[in-house]
């Protein structure tokens, strides 16, 4: 077989790849370096002027970026704490095993949009249940989705409890295929459980735990929905992220070139950031 | 036998007699919607359409979900497709969608849907992918009818490009058994030393909602509050800012524009009037009920309508839900045009021009209008036609969920309302406060320019920030005027400038 026909077989693959990723990457750099919009419905050439905007006129963005990377680093690291002790209660020979595995599993089974309107619904402040069962044992009504701060955590109750099945059925899985020998060998040591987490369990864990972190991150950092339907970003720009701001700037304000900018920009930044937090991970995880 | 004859004689009698009533009722029996009016003949009857045929044809629309305006949307749809043969699809979708679903297939130059419903001020932006209504249409005894702001709102530089099938505008409703009740009055005047009445000014609407804010005044065994308005960003909020600055800033002395000094296209939203218009509406925040920050218009006329305040403003649809015949509030509400101000901003003297002012608001409303590339451009005007029928649209006005407001001379007779089982005197207050705002010389008229989204998105952003109390109202202006001025330049004062002076001629009566 010479090199040539070795092409052949890799032209399917190819195609897709140019198709899927690369042709809409080049639109999307395209497309920023555009001014369209409702009222220039056309792909001109403004060259970098959107990017001179983003980084000399667009604090907002900012904002929402520093916003939804604390929103998405705290309910990554609640639903690694509570996915692992998860998986860790039901790893164990435990009564009704299976059941608990499958409605731990549950909230994820559920479409998030759907969910998300029962949460609202839940934490209506006026109307709501939460705030009624508060009120039942003496609590002033909480503002939920009105006060800044509290509308924050909100929204991580609610990707906590949509994803951490997630994040336990990946640790889960983890657990299931750890070997054997260092759990006997630690036991006939006499370790205590806590050492035996510490120093058996969660080193062997730790390749499975980056990976679910760094799955989670990339999940967590596109956080929209959620957002969309809980509070619309709000009160004021509360609970913007990257995501729906750029929404708003694409879909609602018809801002094509600019939400193709941030899009963008927003793309490089991930990468960067995902690939220095997975090697820090990596240095403090795993011990060589 | 004599009784049998009596029977059948009477019987024959009564038929004869009714027949013409049974024949303009067997619409009605069809379709119950009418069954009030039964058909009501015109171009676009249930009569007239019976005669079309698209059968084997298929028209498309694009409207809101259900229920406002996508339920009257489908229900007409349906009577259509009876009537005519056609198979009409309706797609529904979200009011924020409403916009860019249109839009991009527009500038791709496709036209997936033959009708598209959005709100009025998409006008300018949609302009050139609408047909104009034929000429055929606008001079129907039906459009004949239509006021002359709703035929402006509709229509650009003299031409009518969306049909007028919903008629908006911003006033006042209160509840009626609170304001008028003399205990009330009584408990208030010795309070505040002030007069418990219809509020005049903002001063007075804040003033009457923190008093009655947070108790059980209607004796239901809930607390109720001071006033339900739409605070959510991202929900139409920035048309309820607009209501409340209209009074202070709208100064019939210096025309030339309110959202921009027309001349020098400088923005005017962060001057004094809006500032303090603002400045109102965070202290509002303190007697809305609880989560009412996040109050969007379904929240808005659920809450107010549901009989949870004492006030609201904004379209009709809290209103007329609160009248329908299953309301709790039924028959204890009345309507006002919107509180007006002891003192309106002067932008060329740079002061306050002290003196009562009051400026209704013609928000936008719901609009519909017909793809320039639409394959059916004939099928389409008929539904539309057909849609805002005098039977349909008197049966649609009186349903608050369907968001159908008035917008035709005939809408302002007490009898439509009364007919459907509303008090005389309510019935009164509502027309006379519709009839004012037509009749006002100082009305505001929606921004609808080039780029009108980011102008009003940009402002929704900052006033949500300062009823959040991320910034103060002055600062959260001023954010917001620099964010119209990068708009303006990106968009070319000249292309602004252009457009707005459609809207203010109208503004300034010279339309």
């Amino acid at each position: 077989m010479n090199f040539k026909h070795k092409f052949v077989f890799l032209f399917p693959g190819l195609f897709v790849l140019i198709g899927i990723l690369i042709f809409p990457i080049i639109f999307t750099i395209r497309l920023s370096l555009s001014g369209w919009n409702s009222y220039t419905p056309e792909m001109n050439f403004i060259g970098i002027t959107n990017y001179i905007r983003l980084f000399t006129d667009d604090p907002r963005f900012w904002e929402s970026f520093f916003r939804l990377s604390f929103l998405s680093v705290t309910t990554v690291i609640l639903q690694y704490v509570i996915g692992f002790a998860l998986a860790m209660m039901v790893w164990r020979e435990i009564k009704f095993k299976r059941f608990f595995r499958v409605i731990f599993l549950v909230p994820m089974m559920t479409t998030p949009v759907i969910m998300t309107v029962i949460w609202r619904t839940f934490f209506h402040e006026s109307l709501g249940p939460v705030n009624d069962l508060l009120g039942g044992l003496g609590v002033k009504p909480i503002l939920w989705l009105s006060d800044p701060v509290i509308a924050k955590f909100t929204v991580i109750i609610v990707e906590v409890w949509q994803w951490t099945p997630f994040m336990f059925l990946l640790l889960l899985a983890g657990l299931l295929s750890l070997p054997k020998e260092p759990f006997l060998a630690a036991a006939i040591d006499g370790a205590s459980p806590f050492r035996k987490f510490v120093y058996v369990t969660f080193p062997l864990m730790a390749p499975i735990s980056i990976g679910a972190i760094i799955i989670r991150l990339i999940e967590a950092s596109k956080i929209m929905d959620t957002v969309f339907v809980l509070t619309s970003g709000g009160p004021g720009t509360a609970t913007e992220t990257s995501s729906f701001y750029i929404y708003i700037k694409g879909l609602r304000e018809f801002q094509m070139g600019y939400a193709a900018t941030l899009s963008f920009t927003y793309l490089v930044i991930m990468i960067i950031s995902l690939t220095i937090i997975a090697k820090v991970l990596t240095k403090l995880m795993i011990k060589e | 036998m004599k009784t049998i004859k009596t029977c059948v004689t009477a019987l024959i009698s009564a038929l004869l007699v009714f027949s013409p009533v049974a024949y303009a009722d067997k619409w009605s029996d069809q379709f119950p919607h009418i069954k009030a009016t039964g058909d009501i003949p015109g171009d676009c009857s249930y009569e007239s359409m019976s005669k079309k045929n698209y059968k084997g044809k298929t028209l498309k629309i694009n409207t809101h979900a259900v229920p406002v305006m996508g339920e009257p949307t489908a229900l007409h749809a349906e009577q259509f497709a009876k009537l005519t043969g056609a198979k009409v699809d309706v797609t529904h979708t979200p009011a924020g969608d409403l916009y860019a679903k249109a839009m991009v297939p527009f500038q791709a130059g496709q036209a997936p849907y033959d009708i598209v419903f959005g709100f009025s001020n998409f006008i300018n932006d949609w302009r050139r992918y609408l047909e104009p209504v034929p000429k055929k249409y606008v001079e129907m005894k039906q459009m004949k009818d239509v006021t002359p702001s709703h035929i402006g709102v509709a229509s650009w530089d003299g031409v009518m490009y969306q049909f007028p099938v919903d008629g908006d505008r911003h006033y006042l409703k209160y509840r009626k058994d609170v304001i008028d009740n003399p205990e009330y009055q009584k408990q208030y005047k010795e309070a505040t030393g002030k007069e418990l009445r219809v509020p005049q000014t903002w001063k007075e609407y804040g003033e009457m909602a923190a008093y009655f804010n947070n108790w059980d005044w209607d004796g239901d065994g809930e607390k109720e509050y001071g006033s339900a308005e739409v605070m959510k960003k991202d929900d139409l909020m920035y048309a309820a800012f607009y209501s409340r600055s209209a009074a202070y800033s709208k100064n019939p002395k210096t025309p030339g524009g309110f959202f921009f000094d027309l001349e020098t296209m400088k923005p005017l939203i962060n001057n004094p009037g809006f500032v303090e218009a603002l400045t109102d509406w965070v202290e509002a925040t303190k007697y809305v009920p609880p989560g009412g920050i996040n109050f969007g218009l379904g929240d808005e006329i659920g809450s107010f309508g549901g009989g949870q305040t004492l006030f609201s403003f904004s379209w009709d649809d809290a209103f007329v839900a609160a009248m329908q015949p299953d309301s709790p509030i039924n028959n204890k509400v009345g309507a006002a045009q919107l509180p007006g101000a002891t003192k309106v901003w002067n932008r060329k003297t740079n002061s306050w021009d002290e003196g009562f002012n009051q400026a209704p608001f013609f928000v936008w409303g719901w609009a519909v209008g017909v793809a320039k590339k639409s394959k059916e451009k004939e099928m389409a005007f008929d539904y539309l036609c057909f849609f805002a029928n005098e039977a349909n649209h008197q049966a649609d006005i009186g349903i608050g969920r369907f968001g159908v407001n008035p917008f035709r001379n005939d809408d302002f007779k007490v009898d439509v309302w009364t007919q459907i089982g509303w008090d005389k005197d309510i019935a009164q207050s509502y027309v006379d406060t519709l009839a004012q705002m037509e009749q006002s010389k100082n009305r505001v008229f929606p921004l609808r320019v080039p780029g009108t989204f980011e102008f009003n998105a940009a402002l929704a952003t900052a006033a949500a920030k300062a009823l959040a109390g991320q910034l103060s109202p002055q600062a959260a202006l001023d954010e917001a005027a620099k964010q119209w001025e990068d708009i303006l330049n990106r968009v070319g004062k000249d292309n602004v400038r252009k457009a707005y002076a459609v809207g203010v001629a109208m503004e300034d009566n010279k339309q």
